[in-house]
């Protein structure tokens, strides 16, 4: 061992890389899994592939819809990544042939690898409303990629006369980070509540319970008169004929399952599945999403290619951030070990998601999962939701918000910085 | 391998990597209110996240998190973070405030806080998150955690001493400390 360990020492400006590792995706699963490898074993030649200049988040997106913070706030580049020694490279991956092991872009690139990680986030279902699609919702946003739908929708939240409805539009489950679109409300609420008081927001969601719903339902009421009168926010659910069949972008209607409603600002969420490129390399299955080994995040469908984030198939973790995040450690770790002929490592991982209501009133879900009997597990007896009103006071509420901002400074430099 | 290299739980990093989301990459917090936890002394970690465990510190998430560990792996992750280098950023603070709470700190905090509240046996208080400061702060004088042995005649005495600006003082004087020679970590 002390002889190649000196071998090792001694060639090391020539040596060969341990092994290539190429990662599709520069988004919050795919940069962190590049910068772990990297701090675990310099050894490894680390390439990301990612189209996109910028990163935004989606996490904090919602004060921007808010006007508490700047779009610039949000907005990421991977000076960092190549500072940890990663070949970042401005391209599209088309597809992986998972035989010969090689990365196709659009540009025309090669890139040959020993593992792959894939962490590409979602896709929406086009097929699912009528009259919505790719082009519709440049108009009509979305906005569930941040970047410049977030900035779209804020406009069109800011042009709107007070007395108009927003209308926000869920979608059913599973979907990237289940409590956002009820963050969203709450913080377009807030805009309005300051600025446009006599507006509405009419929630059309086809389903009849959400993330933190409990929570939400009693800050809205707290801040926000819900259930009363003159409550600034309407939630019609799944039962109620909250389910959204189509969107006629001219006349600025929606038709629900019931009913149909006009609004002046409308931001759609379509139903979700895993990003393009699964399907394009044969990583989903049926479901729409990628099974992967709970222990390594190897897919099941291909041997040498790992998926994470909100792509992957990770029951019980949610698609989060936080989750992707923790996620690509584990990836990491796991792939380094494959790579140097070691036994995979035992998983630890968290989630956590914060929630703010209003610049005084944020609250937060957490859990810690670990690995066992081939699966993940919430680990017994941790986690859970910030207590109710009737349990905690607005003092720790209010530390939630500084914690939450601390949470996004935090995450965003440990994956990108 | 053996079988008890088979059935080990996750190692101390792997543990440790999933609270930096939180606390930063390796446990220093680039705020605004979250603490740093890199360079702790692991006997303080061991207690925190014990107290934390047993739902005694006034906790807006730890309580849920720490649940989720057994005492050898809050003993693995005490001694990752003992072992992690504190890299500090500098925050806004009041000058003037700032010497006053240095007299104070030097009269009746040192003792236990040595070098102005370095990473050390009492926790980190050189350098915190001055938010989080105010949140321990208040939380012990509200009663809502439990006074270390002998400090809450420490801090009766400060604000005997300077009245209302006691605490402010010291949580100015510790927030002044974005200082490079704190980031020497004994541990290591
Ligand atoms: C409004 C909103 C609020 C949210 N708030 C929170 C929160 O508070 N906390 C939290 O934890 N999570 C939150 N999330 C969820 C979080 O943003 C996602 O779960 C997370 O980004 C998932 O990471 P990922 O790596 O799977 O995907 P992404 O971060 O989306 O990264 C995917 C990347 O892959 C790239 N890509 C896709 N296809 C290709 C291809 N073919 N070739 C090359 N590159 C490709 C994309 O350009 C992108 O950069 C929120 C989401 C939304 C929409
Ligand atoms: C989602 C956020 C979050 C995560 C994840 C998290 N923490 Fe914390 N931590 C906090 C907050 C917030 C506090 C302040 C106490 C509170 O309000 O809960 C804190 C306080 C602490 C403290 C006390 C610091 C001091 O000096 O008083 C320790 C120790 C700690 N955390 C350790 C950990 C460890 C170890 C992990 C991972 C296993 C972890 N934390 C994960 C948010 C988090
Ligand atoms: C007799 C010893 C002693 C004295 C004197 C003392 N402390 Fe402490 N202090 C401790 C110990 C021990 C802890 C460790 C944490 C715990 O047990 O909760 C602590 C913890 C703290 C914390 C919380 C740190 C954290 O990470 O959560 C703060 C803030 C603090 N002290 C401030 C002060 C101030 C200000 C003074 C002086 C006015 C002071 N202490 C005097 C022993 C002391």
């Amino acid at each position: 061992a002390a002889a190649s360990s000196l071998t090792l020492a001694a060639g090391r400006a020539s040596a060969a890389p341990k092994g290539k590792v190429v990662i599709v995706g520069g988004g919050i699963g795919g940069a962190t899994t590049a910068k772990y490898m990297r701090m675990a074993d310099p050894s490894i030649e680390v390439t990301v592939i990612e189209p996109n200049e910028h990163y935004h988040t989606c996490f904090m997106s919602n004060e921007v819809l808010s006007g508490e913070r700047d779009i610039d706030s949000i907005r990421f580049d991977y000076s960092g990544l190549k500072g940890h020694g990663v070949n970042v490279v401005q391209d599209y991956v088309t597809g992986i042939d998972a035989e010969k092991k090689v990365v196709k872009t659009r540009g025309g690139q090669s890139f040959q690898y020993d593992r792959c990680v894939v962490s590409p986030g979602v896709d929406f279902r086009w097929d699912t409303i009528g009259g919505y699609d790719e082009s519709v919702a440049e108009q009509i946003p979305h906005a569930w990629k941040a970047g410049s739908q977030t900035v779209t929708l804020r406009k069109q939240i800011e042009a709107m006369k007070d007395g108009g409805t927003v209308i926000v539009a869920p979608p059913p489950n599973p979907f990237r980070c289940p409590p956002g679109p009820y963050e969203r409300v709450s913080q377009i609420a807030w805009y309005l509540k300051n600025n446009k008081p006599k507006s509405k927001i009419l929630v059309l969601d086809p389903k009849d319970k959400f993330s933190k719903f409990g929570l939400f339902t009693a800050g809205w009421k707290k801040h926000y008169g819900y259930g009363s009168d003159n409550s600034m926010i309407e939630w019609v659910s799944g039962a109620n004929g909250g389910k959204v069949e189509s969107v006629d972008a001219k006349s600025r209607t929606v038709q629900a399952a019931v009913e149909s409603f006009k609004g002046d600002v409308l931001n759609i969420i379509p139903a979700q599945k895993a990003g393009k490129i699964a399907f394009d390399a044969g990583l989903a299955n049926d479901s729409g999403w990628c099974p992967v080994d709970m222990k390594t995040f190897e897919s099941k469908q291909h041997s040498n290619i790992h998926v994470i984030g909100d792509a992957a198939i990770m029951s019980p973790m949610p698609k989060s951030g936080y989750s992707a995040n923790s996620q690509a450690k584990v990836c990491a770790a796991a792939v380094v070990a494959l790579l140097n002929g070691d036994s995979t490592p035992q998983p630890s991982l968290v989630n956590t998601c914060y929630s703010i209501l209003m610049p005084e009133d944020a609250m937060s879900v957490a859990m810690v999962y670990n690995y066992s009997d081939g699966k993940i597990n919430k680990v017994a007896g941790s986690g859970g939701l910030t207590p109710g009103y009737d349990d905690t006071t607005m003092e720790m509420r209010k530390r939630e918000v500084g914690f939450a901002h601390s949470w996004f400074n935090n995450i965003t430099k440990d994956v990108f910085g | 391998l053996s079988g008890a290299a088979f059935a080990a739980g996750p190692s101390a990093s792997a543990l440790a990597f999933t609270c930096a989301g939180c606390h930063g990459t390796d446990g220093s917090s680039v705020g605004p209110s979250s603490p740093s936890i890199a360079g702790m002394d692991p006997e303080v970690f061991i207690d925190m996240m014990q107290a934390y465990r047993a739902d005694q510190h006034n906790a807006t998430i730890m309580n849920r998190i720490a649940k989720a560990y057994s005492d050898e792996q809050i003993e693995d992750m005490a001694w990752f973070f003992a072992r992690q280098r504190l890299n500090t950023g500098p925050q806004p603070h009041d000058e003037a405030l700032a010497a006053k709470g240095a007299r104070l700190h030097e009269r009746h905090c040192e003792k236990c806080h040595e070098e102005g509240g370095r990473p050390g046996d009492a926790g980190t208080l050189a350098a915190q998150w001055m938010p989080y400061l105010e949140f321990t702060m208040s939380d012990f004088l509200a009663g809502k955690r439990e006074w270390p042995r002998k400090m809450e005649r420490k801090v009766d005495a400060a604000i005997a001493e300077e009245g209302e600006q006691a605490v402010p003082a010291l949580i100015h004087y510790y927030g002044s400390q974005h200082d490079p020679k704190i980031e020497e970590n004994e541990n290591d």
